[in-house]
């Protein structure tokens, strides 16, 4: 199993969540983070004082799915977060031990 | 523990003295309403013939509602415009302390600081005849104490009067808070209050605005007694319609004095202090903007052509500080921004305050415009030559739109330049103005004898704050921010 982790544009959020549901994903976790990469941050300027804001907002999209999945999914990431401008985002793929799913007990895929 | 058990003989305190006090208010009901600030006491020298004025419905009605307007410029007016600006960990604590200065100040206006102010005493201070407002009712006749106004034989009920004046203590020692919001202990900022306010506005409200009304004036040799009898700064002839140096100049220096003593916050000048809410900000500015109609055009006492003066200047020049304000920052700083954009208004309305009646509607486009520039200046350029972390801009907003306002008051009420000039003469009400530099020099004396007064008064409150409870919180406590950490909960529960 794999817990596969995007961090994205914001506004591509709906788009990347249809593009997994059309490969069969079954439910993401999604969070509003903030942080930098080689997207440049913008300043802030009130009144007199002047604020460089490096930490820019992304939202970051969590996965967990069967290895099988692996390359649809990252390709079903991949093809609606792209815009070709920088800070597009990352995927991070993790190797996941164990699952349980809390209402019936089931454990390992069949909790996925 | 120890804050628990002052408190506790505070209020035990404050009951008793109330309590003590009670026969004397009483008592009070026998006695003839005192002669300043009413009209009674001229009506008493005048021939017995005369019966005493009326108010008119109209006037009263007018006073009743700016009263409620300039009420609500402090809250939620300005509490929002300031909490606002301030970090989410001390929204709160910015409003609890707007709103508590406000009742606190008010309460002491009723006990001694109406009297101070608005009686007659000598130049500086006024007397004590209306202690606990005592006078302004007789419940054995059911008789209403009068105020004068800027007409003959048209009064107000001074009750109204001394609820009007009651809101412009209240905001006014309100403003000083932005100077040092997120870092202040909430102790020194009610001593501090209380000090300032007894020695500071007080005096001030009385130089600027005693006098003892038109119908003193009866006959032509009683004026020069009349005008003797007045505040020192009327005397002198300065012109403040609605608070250019009794509210903003005093409160803006003060918050100056403050923010070097209670020094700068932590993380000032490295971390991000970005108001969290410019929103709310904006909110605030917007409901100042439509409070100052109370503020300005309810400084004329009457619903009359000096109040329709005041109000269409005030409108105006704040609409044009909001447009400078907003076209020096896209010149200067690249970007027209909101919170200039409410920075301006404010700006604006603090400028027009000593104006609002006393000049024609081309002041009110110079001052207007100038007070947008001559603020983005001050809270620029200015706060880096002061060097001190005004967080909210006090000094750079209301001294200096004050000082900017106060001047121009002296130039823009001559009539070669579109104003109204002023009454040289209270006995046969005679329109005149003596000189564009003669008056501009009588505002400026008025402006420096605020800054110094104010000055002097406020570095002595903060270092007697400083000394009984300390001014500022634990730098642990301000981390964590004072909602918590002063007031045991928070603004925001997200």
């Amino acid at each position: 199993m794999k817990l596969v982790t995007a961090i994205i544009k914001p506004f591509k959020l709906d788009d990347v969540r249809d593009s997994l549901a059309e490969v069969g994903v079954q439910g993401v976790t999604v969070t509003e983070v903030k942080g930098f990469g080689r997207q440049k941050g913008h300043t802030e300027l009130y009144r007199g004082a002047e604020y460089v804001v490096d930490f820019l907002p992304k939202v970051k999209i969590e996965v967990a799915i069967d290895e099988k999945m692996l390359d649809k999914v990252v390709e079903a990431i991949t093809k609606a977060a792209r815009t070709g401008k920088i800070g597009d985002g990352k995927i991070f793929v993790y190797d996941l031990e164990q699952v349980f799913r809390i209402r019936t007990g089931e454990t390992g895929k069949e909790a996925l | 523990m120890k804050t628990q058990s002052l408190l506790a003989t505070f209020l035990a305190g404050a009951f008793a003295v109330l309590v003590l006090a009670m026969p004397m208010l009483v008592s009070a009901d026998t006695t003839p309403a005192a002669p300043a600030a009413t009209a009674a006491a001229p009506a008493a020298a005048a021939p017995a013939a005369a019966p005493a004025p009326v108010p008119n419905k109209g006037d009263t009605s007018w006073m009743l509602v700016s009263t409620a307007l300039v009420l609500m410029m402090s809250v939620p007016a300005l509490a929002l415009f300031y909490a606002g600006m301030v970090r989410s960990k001390n929204a709160l604590s910015v409003l609890m302390q707007v709103f508590v200065v406000f009742s606190l100040i008010t309460v002491l206006w009723c006990v001694y600081g109406y009297s101070l102010s608005f009686t007659e005493g000598n130049a500086f201070f006024g007397g004590l005849d209306r202690l606990f407002l005592k006078g302004t009712f007789d419940s054995a006749t059911g008789a209403f104490s009068m105020a004068a106004t800027f007409d003959k034989a048209t009064p107000i009920p001074e009750l109204v009067y001394v609820a009007f004046q009651a809101t412009f203590a209240a905001i006014t020692c309100a403003l000083i808070l932005g100077a040092f919001v997120e870092r202040v202990k909430f102790s020194a900022v009610l001593i501090f209050m209380v000090i300032w306010f007894t020695f500071s506005y007080i005096p001030i409200a009385h130089m600027v605005w005693f006098w003892e009304g038109p119908d003193a004036y009866t006959a032509a040799n009683v004026v020069d007694a009349m005008n003797g009898k007045a505040g020192l700064l009327w005397q002198w002839g300065a012109l403040d319609f609605a608070g250019g140096t009794v509210v903003h100049i005093n409160a803006g220096v003060a918050g100056l004095v403050g923010a070097y003593l209670i020094g700068k916050r932590a993380g000032f000048g490295k971390e991000y202090m970005a108001p969290h809410n410019v929103t709310m900000t904006m909110i605030g500015a917007s409901l100042l903007w439509v409070g100052w109609f109370g503020f300005n055009a309810g400084s004329a006492l009457e619903a009359n052509n000096s109040a329709a003066l005041a109000f269409m200047n005030t409108y105006l020049a704040t609409a044009c500080a909001v447009l400078s304000w907003m076209f020096g920052e896209w010149l200067f700083k690249g970007k027209p921004s909101m919170l200039g954009a409410a920075s301006g208004a404010v700006a604006g309305l603090v400028a027009i305050t000593p104006a609002a009646g006393n000049v024609g509607i081309p002041g009110a486009f110079v001052i207007g415009l100038g007070a947008g520039l001559v603020c983005l200046w001050g809270v620029n350029q200015l706060k880096r030559w002061i060097r001190a972390d005004d967080s909210l801009d006090v000094f750079g907003v209301h001294a200096v739109g004050g000082i900017f306002g106060a001047l121009m008051t002296g130039i823009f009420n001559a009539p070669s330049l579109g104003g109204p000039g002023y009454y040289n003469n209270w006995f046969e009400m005679q329109q005149g103005y003596g000189g564009i530099l003669a008056q501009f020099i009588i505002q400026a004396k008025a402006v420096g004898v605020t800054i110094v007064w104010t000055a002097v008064v406020a570095f002595i409150a903060y270092k007697i704050a400083d000394w009984t409870v300390g001014l500022r919180v634990t730098p642990e406590e301000e981390r964590e921010g004072l909602d918590t950490s002063s007031h045991g909960e928070s603004a925001y529960h997200l």
